[in-house]
C-alpha cells in the first residue's frame, strides 16, 4: 500500500539518520571514549599497541579515515555488534542491553497500553459532561504532567513503599536467581511492577486525557453527532459515533507521546532502581562508558520507530480515508 | 473556590497578557482571552516564578553551597534556622530553592526562545515554499520529533566534560535543537493555510516580496500559535533540564532544582523519608510546568472558542447563550483556524454576537 511504503520509508530514512547521529557525537563533542579508558588504567603503563588496540575497538582508528571509521560502524552495527560495555567487565553492549531490555518492555508496554485506554476512556467522559465537576480533573492531570516523572515516583517510594509499606520500594523481584516461572514469581514480580507503572500512568494518562477531550468536543458539533441524537439513539451509542471519529487524532499523535513516556519511563526506572534500560542507562553516564550509551540510544530509537510503524498501521486501518488517497 | 470566582482579568495581567500578543491591531485590545481561573492562576504563578528568578538568589537566607555542620552526617529536617531543613552536606535547602529557580527558569526560556525561532524559521518557510523545500524541511522536523529527545540529551551532555556543564546558555541550546519540531510542524500547517488566503494572494499579486508577506501578512496571524509552541517549548525546557541536572549531567556546582532532585537521590531520600530534600524542589518544577501547561490550554481556547465554552458551568454556559441546541456558531476548526481574522464586535461574553 501506497502510504504504509511511504511511512516505512521515513522510518528506514530515519533509522539511517539515527545511526549517523549516533556516529557523529563522540566525534564531535569534547569526550573521548579511549581516553575516558586510559584514564581508568591510572598506573599501568600505556604502550602504542594498546592505545592502538583500543582506538580499534572504539572504532576510532586514526589510520581508516572518517569515511573508514563510519563505514567500519555500519558493518559492526549491520553484524549486532554495538561495541563492549567498559563498565560491566568488558563483556559485549548487546549482552548488557539484552537483560535489561525485557524489564523496560514489559514495565513501559504495559504501562503506556493501560494510560492510553484509561486517559482516552477519561477524555471522552470529561468531554461529554462538560461542564460538570469532571471539568476540574484537567487541572489536577495537568499538575501531575508537568511534576517529572521521577518526582512522582519520589513521592510514590516516601508513601507507599516506606511509609505504608504496601509494596516493595526497589528493584524488580525479590530473589536474584532466575527460579521456575510460577505464581510466586509472577507475582513478585508484579509486585514490583506495581508503584512503578502507576508512576508512569498518573504522568502520562493527562496528555491523552486532554487531546481527547479537545477532539470529542469539536466532534460533538458534527452534523451526524447531532443526527444520532435527533434520531433518538441510545446515548452510549451516540458518544461511541463520536469517540471512535475523535480518536484519530490521539494515535497519529502517538509519536510525540511515545517519546515522552518512554523518557520519563526510563527516569522512573532510575527511582525504583528497576533493572531496565534507564537504569544501565544512568550507570553508563556514571561510568562514563561511550559505547554503552550509543547502543541503548540506538535501541531507545528503533523501539520508538517500531512502535511508530504500528501506530501508522492501525491508523490506515482505522480510516478509511488514508487507503483511498492511494 | 475563592480564585474562581473572579472572572474579570485585572488591568495589570491584562497588560501581561498583552505583551503576549503584541502586535495585535489597536481594535482588538479588549481582549477577548477566557477569563478562567485558569489564566489567572497561571500567569499569577508565572509572574511569581519571573520574580523568583531574579530576586531569588538574593533573598535567600544563606550561600546555597555553605556548610553548617561539619559533624552531623544526616540531613537535618526543618528547624527555626533552617526552614526546610538541610542537605546531606549540611547546606541549606531553602537557600539552595531560592537561588536554584533562576538557572532552571534561564535554561527553560533560552530553550524556549531558540527553539521557537528555529520553528518559525523551518515551519513556516516549510509552509510557504511547498514543492520539495517543504518536502525536505517537513522531514527534517519529523525526523527530529520522532528521534527520542531524552535518551539523545543524555549520550550529548555524557560526552560533554563537566566543565562546561553548567553554561546555562549552551544548556538551553543544546535542548532547542531537540524541541523546535513540534512547533515547526503545526506552524507549518498554519502557514499552510493562510498562504492560499485572499490577503495573501492580493499582496502577492501587488507584488510584495516573499519576506515581507511572510513577516507582515503571515506572522502577525501565527502569533497565538507561535505563544502556545513557545510556552510548550518552555515548558518541555523545564522538565528536561531538571531531568538532565537530575541525572547528575549538568555541573554538581550548578544549583537548579534539578541538581537538588539528584543530591536528594544521592542521599536515599526517598527511602529514609527525608522528605524535605525532594519535596521543594520537586513541586516547585510541577508548579512552573503547571502555570506554563495552564497558560497553554488558555490558549488553546482563544484560538478554539468551542474549548472555551466548556470551561463554563452548565448554568454560566445557559446564561452565556451557549445550550445544547444553540451552540457556538461553527466557522473554526481545529488546528486550522484564522485565529485573528476580522469578527464582528464581541458581545460581553468574549463571543461574536
Amino acid at each position: 500500500m501506497y502510504v504504509i511504503s511511504r511511512r516505512i520509508g521515513f522510518y528506514a530514512l530515519t533509522a539511517i539518520a539515527a545511526v549517523t547521529v549516533t556516529f557523529f557525537i563522540p566525534r564531535v563533542m569534547p569526550g573521548n571514549p579511549v581516553s575516558a579508558v586510559l584514564a581508568k588504567m591510572q598506573g599501568t603503563v600505556v604502550t602504542k599497541q594498546t592505545l592502538a588496540a583500543l582506538q580499534a575497538e572504539f572504532g576510532s582508528d586514526t589510520r581508516e579515515g572518517l569515511v573508514g571509521q563510519y563505514l567500519h560502524y555500519w558493518n559492526d552495527i549491520l553484524h549486532g555488534n554495538l561495541g563492549i560495555s567498559t563498565s560491566n567487565g568488558m563483556v559485549p553492549v548487546t549482552t548488557v542491553i539484552r537483560g535489561a531490555l525485557p524489564w523496560t518492555l514489559g514495565l513501559v508496554g504495559t504501562a503506556t497500553v493501560i494510560s492510553f485506554i484509561l486517559g482516552t476512556l477519561l477524555g471522552i467522559l470529561v468531554a461529554w459532561r462538560r461542564g460538570s465537576w469532571l471539568d476540574t480533573l484537567l487541572p489536577a492531570t495537568t499538575f501531575f504532567q508537568a511534576a517529572p516523572y521521577f518526582f512522582l515516583a519520589f513521592l510514590a517510594i516516601d508513601l507507599f513503599a516506606i511509609r505504608l509499606g504496601w509494596f516493595p520500594a526497589v528493584g524488580a523481584r525479590n530473589t536474584l536467581d532466575f527460579p521456575a516461572f510460577d505464581w510466586t514469581y509472577a507475582s513478585d514480580v508484579l509486585d514490583h511492577a506495581i508503584l512503578p507503572a502507576l508512576t508512569i500512568v498518573v504522568a502520562s494518562a493527562a496528555g491523552w486525557i486532554v487531546g481527547m477531550r479537545n477532539v470529542m468536543i469539536t466532534t460533538m458539533d458534527e452534523d451526524y453527532v447531532l443526527i444520532a441524537q435527533a434520531k433518538g439513539l441510545p446515548k452510549r451509542r451516540v458518544i461511541w459515533y463520536a469517540a471512535r471519529n475523535a480518536i484519530l487524532p490521539s494515535i497519529s499523535g502517538f509519536s510525540l507521546a511515545i517519546g515522552f513516556v518512554v523518557s520519563g519511563a526510563l527516569l522512573t526506572e532510575i527511582v525504583f532502581s528497576y533493572p531496565g534500560l534507564g537504569f544501565i542507562l544512568l550507570s553508563a553516564v556514571q561510568e562514563a562508558d561511550y559505547a554503552l550509551l550509543q547502543g541503548i540510544f540506538l535501541v531507545i530509537t528503533m523501539a520508538v520507530l517500531i512502535a511508530n510503524l504500528a501506530a501508522d498501521f492501525v491508523y490506515v486501518y482505522l480510516d478509511p480515508r488514508t487507503r483511498q488517497e492511494a | 473556590m475563592a480564585i474562581g470566582s473572579g472572572t474579570d482579568l485585572d488591568d495589570a495581567q491584562a497588560a501581561d497578557l498583552l505583551e503576549l500578543y503584541p502586535n495585535a491591531p489597536a481594535s482588538r485590545r479588549r481582549l477577548r482571552l477566557p477569563r478562567s481561573p485558569k489564566v489567572i492562576i497561571g500567569l499569577a504563578l508565572l509572574i511569581g516564578f519571573g520574580v523568583l528568578a531574579v530576586i531569588g538568589p538574593w533573598i535567600a537566607p544563606y550561600n546555597p553551597a555553605q556548610t553548617f555542620s561539619t559533624t552531623a552526617s544526616f540531613p537535618q529536617p526543618p528547624s527555626a534556622a533552617h526552614l526546610l531543613g538541610t542537605t546531606q552536606q549540611q547546606q541549606d535547602v531553602l537557600s539552595q530553592l531560592l537561588a536554584g529557580g533562576r538557572s532552571t527558569i534561564l535554561v527553560a526560556f533560552v530553550a524556549g526562545l531558540i527553539a521557537t525561532v528555529l520553528s518559525v524559521i523551518v515551519g513556516v518557510t516549510a509552509g510557504y515554499a511547498g514543492g520539495l523545500g517543504d518536502d525536505l524541511l517537513s522531514m527534517l522536523a519529523n525526523f527530529f520529533l520522532i528521534l527520542p529527545a531524552l535518551p539523545l540529551l543524555i549520550v550529548i551532555f555524557g560526552f560533554l566534560p563537566p566543565s562546561q556543564g553548567g553554561d546555562d546558555v549552551l544548556i538551553g541550546l543544546i535542548i532547542a535543537v531537540t524541541g523546535w519540531a513540534f512547533g515547526a510542524r503545526v506552524l507549518r500547517a498554519q502557514t499552510l493555510s493562510l498562504r492560499t488566503r485572499d490577503y495573501v494572494e492580493s499582496a502577492r499579486i501587488v507584488g510584495e516580496r516573499g519576506w515581507r508577506i511572510i513577516s507582515f501578512e503571515i506572522l502577525p496571524n501565527l502569533i497565538p500559535i507561535l505563544a502556545s509552541s513557545f510556552l510548550f517549548t518552555v515548558l518541555y525546557g523545564v522538565g528536561t533540564y531538571t531531568a538532565l541536572a537530575f541525572l547528575g549531567l549538568v555541573n554538581p556546582n550548578h544549583v537548579s532544582w534539578g541538581g537538588m532532585l539528584f543530591y536528594a537521590q544521592v542521599a536515599g531520600a526517598e527511602q529514609s523519608g527525608y522528605w524535605w530534600l525532594f519535596l521543594p524542589p520537586g513541586l516547585a518544577v510541577a508548579l512552573l510546568g503547571t502555570s506554563l501547561a495552564l497558560l497553554n490550554f488558555s490558549i488553546d481556547e482563544f484560538i478554539n472558542p468551542r474549548l472555551r465554552a466548556a470551561g463554563l458551568s452548565r448554568r454560566r454556559a445557559r446564561r452565556a447563550g451557549v445550550t445544547e441546541t444553540a451552540r457556538p456558531p461553527r466557522r473554526f476548526v481545529l488546528g486550522v483556524t484564522p485565529v485573528l481574522r476580522s469578527v464582528p464586535p464581541a458581545g460581553d461574553d468574549g463571543r461574536p454576537r
